[in-house]
């Protein structure tokens, strides 16, 4: 039987640390938009966003101090979501 | 089976990370149409983007940044005993909630009241793609608005629980797990940010 | 068959079924967060909605019995077809394995005490029931049943007036039932494992349920999302499908089979881990390559992911994707095969006791590839241009859930229900029914396979005339196999509530729920077992 964990507390100022850089990379974002990257904007927009969401799930959701298989598990399911997004575009992108 | 009531924290973590897991994919359905009416309607889709306020969208992305940083605080302060403090910063997230939903109708007001929204006469008017962008735009904040309320329910049940003890240092996974849910809300709007606001 | 000192349920202890656990009538069933009661719940539930899917087949075969109007119009076979699809496949397929049989045995058979999450389970059943209520009263509301089929294409789906909405808005709630139903039993088996319960001991059903709720976690949510789309789009007409504004009808297709496809894995996987526990029983033999079993499931959940677009071939979807989805779906088929070279080859050599469940088992595996191969002619591209929304497809599809599924769901009744109800049924009886059913099946769909390639089109309730004779002889099949399934359930019910006990291993199993009484009590084990061998080691249970 599973028994009680004494949990990993996280410190105030890594939340706080991870909160600036989210708002850094938030402007960085905004700022980057006004560049003319053509279709490349998608892309950079999506990969700032990818970054954000790393930190909020690595330290304000605590994945970076839960065991593998939560990790393993986030994985399987972006992995899944890329497939679909992916597979349908074998019809977008060919019409 | 054993007495002593049955008591799982890491398993109570993982099965909010499964339905978050969930989570994800619903939004998942909407951002496939969002990336296929993308590349369909590339012009329009930047035309229709202008139009969204891009002050608005970035003060929301500000607050829920805010609000996430605020209930995972929380969660170390109720760890490490600091009740009071742990309230505090719940009452600021559920606020942050308050704000982000009174921006959203100030938002969505000042659209309906331009006659942008689906099916109307000026959305007739205009090229399709730009009402694809829009109908998306709507299901898509809409559905997330849903879910900020509900996030927001769920943290303000929580804070009772905090309040009357029943959630304390030693006994928090439900503070948790609604953190966890919030962080979700977060999640989303992170994508939803760019997409619709930084098109351009 | 070892005896066993524990006489309790043949002395009258009803275990779990006591009133005297539970709270009083009703509410001690629709209240209780009991694993076992709310496995029944399921079980009446669903059997129910069987019975009503069966009763609007043998209408839909009633009408076809002759070209032309034979009982109903047109409109009214509409809503006869989607109703049917919708029942049988939301209300009775896709949650029947797991939320009966799951829930009835999934506990137990890793030595737990419940499932990690029982109060959710309940809300999984009530969402289900309120979903089944709701499914049930767009027949009665609003502009009359819906007559889309249960696919709900769009544009159709969005501009019929029939009650379409509430009929979505139900499934909806039946899907995030499904959802929460597989996030528990993903956490149960993760956590609640008893001590010596490694991966490598658990039973193959176990297995199966896992693959199964992973599936459920990351594929119904799209089901979700797109039905809450087709809601949006007749009640606020954000046309996101509507070509005229920008939208695309195949999007929907697409969304609605990256779930649909998936889907039909949720209803087979669970059916295939029935047959892989109860092979290996009445072979009196372990079961061969254990871990390719294991792994296939997996390997089924998986790549049934990436090849939804074979319902799509003549959609006017691009020819890349024609050729991609055509291509991988060759690839499910290696899997699903192995599963069957290692149930063959654990019955060479095994002692066979020919059971009902046994019957129902081997009737699962003979059904199921046959209609597993009708499926290779649908996804290859070429052939299926000729067979797509024929007959044909019927036909297909019937082999598979029906022979498939719906087998292993019969075969799970007859070698389970004697454990949680402590009563044996009458054995001859049961067979007699498999083998009224076994022909009556035959030959119902195998003839609609015939009428297809010879053209006939699906959801029409009218045909030409050479297609007569074929529809004559499935509709005599349809009655066949309606009464096999009438026995088949007078049977059980007589023998479930009258018969004989049944003691706690009637078929001597080796996997932990044949060790606890029959009933099985309220807490399943007194205290956590202790687990020292694998499910099917039969010499170490001290069974053979």
């Amino acid at each position: 039987m599973p028994h009680p964990e004494t949990p990993h507390i996280v410190g105030y100022g890594t939340f706080i640390a991870v909160w600036v850089l989210l708002l850094a990379l938030t402007a960085g974002t905004v700022a980057v938009s006004k560049i003319e990257l053509g279709v490349l904007h998608v892309w950079a927009a999506l990969a700032i966003a990818s970054v954000k969401s790393a930190l909020v799930i690595a330290f304000f959701m605590h994945m970076k101090y839960e065991t593998r298989l939560f990790r393993v598990c986030l994985f399987a399911t972006l992995a899944t979501l890329a497939i679909f997004i992916g597979f349908t575009f074998f019809d977008v992108l060919y019409r | 089976m054993s007495e002593t009531p049955h008591r799982d924290d890491l398993g109570a973590r993982f099965g909010m990370w499964l339905f978050l897991f969930t989570e994800l994919l619903l939004f998942g359905g909407l951002f496939i149409l969002y990336a296929v009416y993308l590349a369909r309607h590339p012009e329009a889709f930047a035309r229709a983007g202008k139009e969204l306020s891009l002050p608005f969208g970035t003060v929301n992305t500000v607050v829920l940044l805010t609000s996430s940083l605020l209930v995972a605080l929380s969660v170390s302060a109720l760890q490490r005993g600091s009740r009071r403090l742990c309230l505090w910063l719940l009452a600021g997230t559920i606020l942050s909630a308050a704000l982000f939903m009174v921006n959203k109708y100030f938002e969505w007001s000042a659209k309906i009241h331009h006659g942008i929204y689906p099916g109307s006469p000026e959305m007739a008017g205009r090229e399709t793609g730009e009402g694809v962008f829009f109908s998306l735009y709507y299901v898509t904040t809409g559905l997330h608005g849903v879910h900020v309320v509900v996030g927001a329910l769920l943290l303000g049940w929580v804070f009772v629980l905090v309040k009357n003890g029943r959630v304390d240092s030693g006994n928090h996974v439900l503070l948790e797990n609604a953190a966890l849910y919030w962080h979700l809300v977060d999640l989303i709007w992170i994508f939803i940010f760019p997409l619709y606001y930084l098109i351009l | 068959m070892t005896p066993t000192p524990d006489t309790l349920s043949q002395s009258g202890d009803r275990g779990f079924l006591d009133p005297a656990v539970a709270a009083p009538g009703l509410f001690g069933w629709i209240f209780s967060t009991d694993h076992k009661r709310i496995g029944l719940l399921y079980l009446y539930s669903v059997t129910a909605f069987f019975i009503v899917g069966v009763l609007l087949g043998l209408l839909i075969r009633l009408e076809l019995i002759a070209p032309g109007e034979t009982i109903v119009g047109a409109q009214t076979y509409n809503a006869l077809f989607t109703l049917h699809g919708v029942v049988m496949i939301f209300l009775f397929i896709i949650p029947g394995i797991p939320g009966a049989f799951g829930n009835l045995v999934l506990p137990i058979q890793i030595g737990a005490g419940d499932v990690a999450f029982p109060r959710l389970n309940l809300l999984s059943w009530w969402l289900y029931a309120v979903g089944a209520l709701l499914a049930l009263g767009s027949l009665f509301s609003g502009g009359g049943p819906p007559d889309t089929g249960w696919t709900f294409y769009v544009p159709f789906s969005v501009q019929t007036t029939t009650n379409v909405s509430l009929a979505v808005f139900a499934v909806f709630l039946i899907g995030f039932s499904s959802i929460l139903t597989g996030l528990n039993f993903i956490t149960t088996i993760h956590r609640l494992r008893a001590p010596g319960m490694g991966w490598g001991r658990l039973p193959l059903f176990i297995w199966s349920l896992y693959s199964t709720a992973w599936v459920q976690i990351l594929a119904t949510p799209i089901l979700g999302i797109t039905l809450v789309i087709v809601l949006l789009e007749r009640l606020l007409g954000t046309g996101l499908f509507d070509p005229a504004r920008g939208g695309d009808p195949i999007m929907f297709q697409h969304l609605f089979w990256i779930y649909s496809h998936p889907a039909v894995y949720i209803m087979v996987l669970p059916a295939m881990g029935v047959v892989s526990d109860i092979i290996p029983v009445f072979s009196r033999k372990p079961a061969f390559g254990y871990w390719a079993i294991a792994f296939s499931g997996i390997a089924i959940a998986a790549a049934g992911s990436l090849v939804w677009g074979h319902h799509m071939f003549t959609s006017g979807m691009s020819d890349m994707a024609v050729l991609v989805f055509s291509l991988l779906t060759f690839i499910v088929a290696i899997p699903s095969a192995v599963k069957v070279f290692n149930w063959v080859a654990t019955l060479y050599k095994g002692a066979i006791s020919l059971d009902p469940p046994m019957l129902f088992a081997l009737t699962f595996v003979f059904l199921f590839a046959v209609g597993g191969l009708s499926g290779l002619i649908l996804g290859s591209a070429g052939t299926d241009v000729h067979v797509h929304d024929t007959h044909f497809v019927v036909g297909h599809f019937h082999y598979v859930m029906f022979g498939g599924t719906g087998m292993a769901f019969f075969a799970a009744m007859h070698y389970w229900l004697p454990k949680f109800y402590g009563r044996m049924y009458n054995k001859r009886i049961a067979t007699f029914a498999w083998a009224l059913m076994f022909v009556g099946f035959n030959v119902l769909y195998f003839t609609m396979k015939l009428v297809g390639l010879k053209g006939m089109p699906r959801r029409y309730y009218d045909y030409v005339s050479e297609f007569h004779t074929l529809n004559l002889i499935s509709t005599v099949g349809s009655w066949v196999l309606g009464l096999g399934l009438l026995i088949l359930f007078v049977n059980l019910f007589r023998g479930l509530m009258r018969g004989e006990p049944a003691g706690p291993n009637p078929w001597g199993g080796a996997s932990l729920e044949w060790t606890v009484p029959s009933p099985p009590p309220v807490e399943n084990f007194p205290e956590p077992p202790r687990v020292t061998h694998g499910p099917y080691d039969f010499r170490e249970a001290g069974i053979l």
